[in-house]
């Protein structure tokens, strides 16, 4: 079984601080990670492989820096990484990444399955998998928390949904997404890294894959940001303290009240 | 026709709230366009009255696909059937809910039919001078709002945060045509397949649609305290969420997780308590337009995004809440 996974790099953003002044985070500094939403598909894919036999091959589109991301994903135990890196990739919205994915996909040859991560936690779209999935003009199963059967020629799964789990049988190729409840992401291991280090990643760009340049970054995108903001977060609420029966007494009381002005009781 | 579309939603043959609110946004931007606003709907069996709500919420139009093989949400048939449509009737712009349906299909057929489409939008607005739909988004976890166009592309597509905005109150005296369409058959795409359809538990929550959410974290100390929100959430006739801390440690179930991976949630009111308020635990409550918080910690991080905090012990503050809501209910 040969698995496909789409990895982004993105910036750490757990520990990041606020702006007491302002209330806005402070994106200085910031150091780059895996999508963590990734390494749930990242996950799926080793299991899958592990128990059906393969490869797992990882891709990722982005500035040669995110080489670093694609070691660690081989530091787990993907087999083989491919970078997606050019100038003229730079910008791209989720129309114009999909189509440079899919174009490199296609020069990697054959696969069964594509594991994407639920979202991006920068961009946040959660719209290339499926997008990618329309280019390549292949099912997509989104959200994906459970794998429940997959024999040599399909893969059953339930797909959570807002009522429910949808089980879905689809035949490969398919586009799959992954939500965290699939599986809890391996550490990387010594020998993974050392093999990490050693390993040649291929680049794909513009010299070596066929694209419509005019599809491409920033260019090729239909979508523009105009404007960007950062918003007050903080509120300016009441807070009463409730350290004694009084004042836990008369601090429930006094929600009670605030939520009846407001009709939300 | 530069009409707007809303994509509405059904679930077992019932309109999903969601396809309610998005006629609110829809006929907004129809009133600023000077054009019509029309709901799509791909399903079965769905009663006439339930397509008459649409009219009677905002939509002048409403298309209804009606299929047994739509009665389930199969990405690539209903892409299909929505890709065709939009190249007949080439709408100006056309949005849905970002919900697990909404944010699959919409970048599929965004590809299909060669456009731009910008996620889980909280507001729509029509840019006076160039007449096109600037679209704004909370990203990078809600700590930016980026606004985004789509100045080349017809149709302008968009995905709207749940909860986001307020359906129409029912207007009987509002009239409007309903048109059945026939699925045509070269658009059912029969590779994947919908098999059944379950819900774990007794318990499973949409957290992401509910009015009131009353969340839990690491601060409730076991399982068995559990019970302290689901009695609280029974009260205020909400749901129980859940901060990862508490669904690691298998208190809750994945589906109740709220935050960064999580859900995204956008309730008129959420309490939270035991909760520090950690930056991937705002990411998926930035939008609750009422946050109360209960920690014993005067510092935690979640007071300063609460509009009503209570610093003090949960195992006292919680019951008395319950019980004070429940004899007031009397
Ligand atoms: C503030 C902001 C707002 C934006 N809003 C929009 C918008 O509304 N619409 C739009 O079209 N674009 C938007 N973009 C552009 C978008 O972020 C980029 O196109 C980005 O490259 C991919 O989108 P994402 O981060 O949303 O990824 P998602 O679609 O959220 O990522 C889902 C999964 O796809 C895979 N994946 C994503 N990117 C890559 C990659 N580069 N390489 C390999 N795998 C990948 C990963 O598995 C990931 O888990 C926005 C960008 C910014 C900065
Ligand atoms: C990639 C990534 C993704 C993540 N995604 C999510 C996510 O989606 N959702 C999420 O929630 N977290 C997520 N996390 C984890 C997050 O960083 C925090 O660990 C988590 O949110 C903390 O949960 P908590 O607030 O319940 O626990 P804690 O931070 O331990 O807070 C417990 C709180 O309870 C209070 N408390 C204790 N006893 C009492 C009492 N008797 N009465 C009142 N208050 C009391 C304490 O003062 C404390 O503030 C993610 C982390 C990473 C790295």
């Amino acid at each position: 079984m040969n698995i496909i996974v789409l990895v982004k790099q993105v910036p750490e953003t757990s520990n990041v601080k606020m702006d007491p002044e302002t209330g806005t985070m402070i994106r200085e500094g910031l150091e780059t990670i895996i999508n963590p939403l990734d390494l749930y598909a990242i996950e799926a894919a080793l299991r899958l492989k592990e128990q059906h036999g393969g490869k797992v091959t990882a891709i990722s589109m982005g500035p040669p820096a995110a080489m670093k991301a694609l070691r660690e994903t081989m530091a787990m135990g993907v087999d083989e990484a491919a970078l997606v890196s050019d100038r003229k990739f730079g910008g791209a919205d989720t129309w114009a990444t999909s189509y440079t994915l899919g174009q490199a996909i296609k020069e990697m040859g054959e696969f069964d399955i594509i594991m994407a991560g639920e979202r991006a936690t920068d961009g946040d779209t959660g719209q290339v998998g499926p997008g990618l999935g329309a280019w390549l003009n292949l099912p997509v199963v989104s959200y994906v928390a459970h794998i429940k059967e997959v024999t040599k020629d399909s893969i059953t799964c339930d797909r959570l949904m807002e009522e429910g789990y949808q089980v879905v049988k689809a035949p490969f190729p398919v586009v799959i997404t992954t939500v965290k409840e699939i599986a809890e992401p391996r550490l990387p291991t010594l020998r993974g890294n050392k093999r990490a280090r050693q390993t040649e990643i291929p680049v794909y760009s513009t010299e070596n894959m066929t694209v419509d340049v005019g599809s491409l970054g920033l260019k090729g995108s239909p979508t523009k940001v105009v404007k960007i903001e950062t918003p007050k977060v903080t509120r300016s609420g009441t807070l009463l303290k409730a350290n004694s029966e009084e004042t836990i007494e008369s601090a429930v009381d006094q929600l009670i009240e605030w939520l009846k002005e407001r009709e939300l009781v | 026709m530069s009409y707007v579309w809303t994509l509405g939603e059904q679930f077992e043959g019932k309109l999903r709230g969601v396809s309610f609110e998005l006629l609110a946004r829809g006929k907004k931007l129809a009133e600023e366009l000077d054009t019509k606003v029309c709901s799509l709907i791909l399903g079965h069996n769905i009663s006439d009255e339930d397509l008459e709500e649409l009219i009677q919420r905002g939509a002048d139009e409403v298309y209804f696909v009606d299929d047994p093989r739509l009665a389930d949400f199969q990405n690539e048939t209903y892409s299909n059937v929505i890709s065709d449509l939009i190249n007949q009737y080439h709408p100006h712009i056309v949005l849905a809910a970002a919900t697990t349906i909404g944010r699959v299909v919409m970048p599929y057929v965004a590809i299909k039919v060669n456009t731009g489409l910008t996620a889980d939008c909280t507001q729509l607005e029509i840019q006076p001078e160039t007449k096109l739909l600037l679209q704004t988004r909370p990203a990078i976890g809600g700590n930016i709002m980026a606004t985004i166009k789509t100045p080349d592309h017809m149709p302008q597509m968009a995905t709207v945060r749940p909860k986001s905005s307020r359906p129409l109150d029912k207007d009987p005296s509002r009239s409007g045509k309903i048109q059945r369409i026939v699925l045509k058959d070269e658009l059912v795409d029969t590779r994947a397949k919908v098999i059944e359809f379950r819900t774990d538990d007794a318990g499973f929550v949409n957290i992401e649609e509910a009015d009131v959410v009353v969340a839990g974290g690491k601060g409730l100390k076991q399982a068995a305290n559990v019970k302290l929100v689901e009695d609280l959430a029974k009260q205020l006739d909400g749901v129980v969420g859940a901060s990862r801390q508490a669904i690691d440690r298998g208190w809750l179930s994945y589906p109740h997780q709220v935050g960064l991976s999580g859900k995204t949630i956008s309730a008129t009111l959420l309490l939270t308590a035991g909760i520090s308020g950690s930056i991937q635990y705002l990411a998926g409550i930035k939008t609750c337009e009422n946050i109360v918080a209960i920690n014993n910690d005067p510092e935690a991080n979640i007071f300063g995004v609460s509009d009503f905090g209570i610093v003090g012990d949960l195992f006292e503050v919680l019951p008395l809440l319950t019980q004070k809501l429940a004899q007031a209910k009397k």
